[in-house]
């Protein structure tokens, strides 16, 4: 199965002339009806569960808001509370960004790594290739979470084993920190997917460009960063975006390794684990509706600026990504 | 580096990292088959005997809500989930991906859009929706967006696989004088059946494992999921429970480890189109 997009023959036609009028349009071409039956639900979904709830909690975030009684309008005071009068607001940002700049670098070196052997591995790289994913499968299901929350506790395999190389080490989960960095190892487990997105990837490289490197006098490392990072760039780039996405929305792990509310000491508090508490909890849903509007814009921000400095570093050989 | 280290040591490598991968993953299927007293006391992964009663007692369920019932609710919510993804999902992906029609740029544009947007942002509104709807405490929340595409990940990855689907067939139906939907039913859906099998899958895997929503919406324990009834033995921290726990959790990704084996190649080559194509 290639994996090269084939988007050419949706844009032909595009450059047309202006459409005449509807009548002398060839039959088939013209209607736009049938479009718009196909794209029915699809409309229905964008409207009520995304553009409109979008515009409801920008709306709720103004204000105080139990689900029960009216909202009432407050005007900036969630934002101001949450940025200047909240230290577990704080806790929660400083615990997921940690996390964030820690995991995901992590785990798409990883993911890199292992993609890079695996496309030199020839024999058995489709065997390695799904056990390495199924992981990424796995890995957000509470079960997991579980056998996590085991492992890293104090007694569990992973005390154990650092005992046995002469580290003194207790249970992390019960520790304010080191709590975190088992959510951590939990998303690097799950480096499959990622991996799978860059063997795809280094199999597109055409051989010639090492060739032609090695000609040059290239060594290994030289290869390495003069042809497969430049010609990797792209994906590199979509993996970075997405599991940056993915990361700050981290919960069913927290939610686990925490046993539920964050502990201890608030240090597994991350960002969507105290939006529940604050909204679905305690029930401050404006509260916790200007949490989510500062998680978009956030993750907006940063995926803006990865856009902007892609510029610089993202190599696209041609158009069509060939 | 000889010849012979350069041939052997990326597969010994790959072996480790197999077995570290792993390991999670035999640790979960021993404890599970662990008499209580081993749990903690030995590192040893193969248990002195197996104890089947943890099964049994995992059978049990909790809050008297048996396994049978935990998965069959379960398997409601991952199946209506998969329906709705498969219909809704692939009609909006043949309308983009073959359709002209005003403002499809635009909307295209919002659909990849959303699949950036954090799902907290609509949570409260939906969730007052559904609650206004007396619908909180039922399946609906969970599965009805699922009938109006608003998973946009399956509706891209669809309209990547259609685009690359040769034009000849269609064109020769409509010369047939087929319309758009016979087009879709008999031609370009059937053709499809690689994407469709794929957010099939993926779909089933991910409302199988959700738990944020499940946790916001479902209250009742009869209609608990597997996940909800795991959930209850979070903030438990006495290892004297771990065999039946952990013989639950077994139970509970047994469906996802037999859709691995059975559809890896969908899953793999899925995640590995969704990628490149963005």
């Amino acid at each position: 199965m290639s994996t090269v997009s084939t988007r050419a023959p949706a844009r032909a036609g595009r450059t047309t002339k202006p459409d005449p009028p509807a009548k002398r349009r060839r039959r088939g071409r013209e209607r736009q009806w049938p479009a718009y039956v196909f794209l029915t639900p699809w409309m229905l979904g964008a409207a009520v569960l995304t553009l409109m709830p979008m515009a409801v909690s920008l709306y709720l975030s103004f204000t105080d808001y139990n689900l029960f009684d009216p909202p009432k309008w407050v005007g900036l005071r969630n934002y101001t509370d949450m940025l200047t009068e909240d230290p577990r607001f704080w806790r929660s940002v400083g615990t997921t960004l940690k996390y964030v700049v820690v995991a995901v670098p992590l785990k798409l070196l990883l993911a890199l790594g292992a993609a890079m052997l695996l496309k030199n591995l020839g024999h058995g790289r489709a065997f390695y290739r799904s056990a390495f994913y199924a992981p990424s499968l796995l890995g957000a299901s509470m079960s997991i979470a579980l056998v996590w929350r085991a492992l890293f506790n104090d007694g569990g395999s992973v005390s154990h084993v650092l005992n046995a190389v002469g580290i003194d080490a207790g249970g992390w989960v019960g520790d304010p920190d080191l709590a975190w960095l088992a959510v951590v190892l939990l998303t690097v487990w799950q480096f499959g997917a990622p991996m799978v997105i860059f063997l795809a990837g280094l199999m597109q490289i055409s051989p010639d460009l090492y060739e032609a490197a090695a000609l040059d006098g290239a060594g290994r490392w030289r290869q390495f960063a003069s042809v497969t990072v430049p010609m990797l760039s792209p994906v590199i780039f979509f993996n970075l975006v997405l599991e940056m996405i993915q990361s700050f929305q981290v919960f069913t792990p927290a939610f686990a390794i925490s046993g539920g509310d964050g502990g201890p000491a608030d240090s597994t508090m991350f960002y969507t684990l105290y939006l529940y508490e604050r909204g679905f909890t305690a029930s401050h849903m404006g509260y916790a509706a200007a949490m989510a509007w500062l998680l978009l814009i956030v993750i907006g921000v940063i995926t803006l600026i990865l856009f902007r400095t892609s510029r610089s570093w993202v190599f696209y050989s041609d158009e069509e990504g060939r | 580096m000889n010849l012979a280290t350069r041939r052997w040591l990326p597969h010994t490598i790959a072996v480790v990292g197999l077995l570290v991968l792993l390991y999670p993953l035999a640790w979960l299927l021993a404890t599970s088959l662990k008499p209580a007293d081993e749990v903690v006391t030995s590192l040893d992964l193969w248990p002195s005997r197996l104890e089947w009663s943890n099964y049994t007692t995992a059978m049990d369920g909790v809050s008297g809500v048996g396994v049978t019932r935990l998965l069959w609710n379960t398997v409601l919510i991952a199946g209506g989930a998969v329906i709705g993804n498969v219909v809704s999902c692939s009609l909006a992906a043949y309308a983009f991906a073959r359709l002209r029609f005003r403002m499809s740029k635009v909307m295209f544009a919002f659909m990849v859009a959303t699949l950036m947007l954090p799902h907290h942002v609509v949570l409260i509104p939906q969730y007052i929706i559904f609650n206004q709807l007396g619908m909180v405490d039922t399946y609906w929340p969970l599965i009805l967006p699922k009938f109006l595409a608003t998973d946009a990940f399956f509706v891209f990855l669809i309209v990547q696989f259609m685009r690359g689907l040769p034009r000849e067939l269609e064109e020769s139906a409509r010369i047939d004088g087929c319309g758009p939907f016979r087009t879709y039913w008999a031609i370009t859906l059937p053709l499809s059946r690689p994407a469709l099998i794929t957010t099939a899958i993926f779909t089933f895997i991910w409302s199988w494992n959700d738990f944020f929503t499940q946790l916001i919406y479902l209250f009742a324990p009869e209609k608990f999921t597997i996940t909800l009834a795991l959930r209850g033995f979070v903030d438990q921290s006495s290892t004297s429970a771990y065999g039946p726990m952990f013989a639950m959790s077994v139970i509970s990704v047994l469906p996802i480890v037999l859709f691995f084996f059975v559809f890896q190649r969908y899953l793999v080559q899925g995640m590995a189109t969704s990628g490149l194509k963005g």
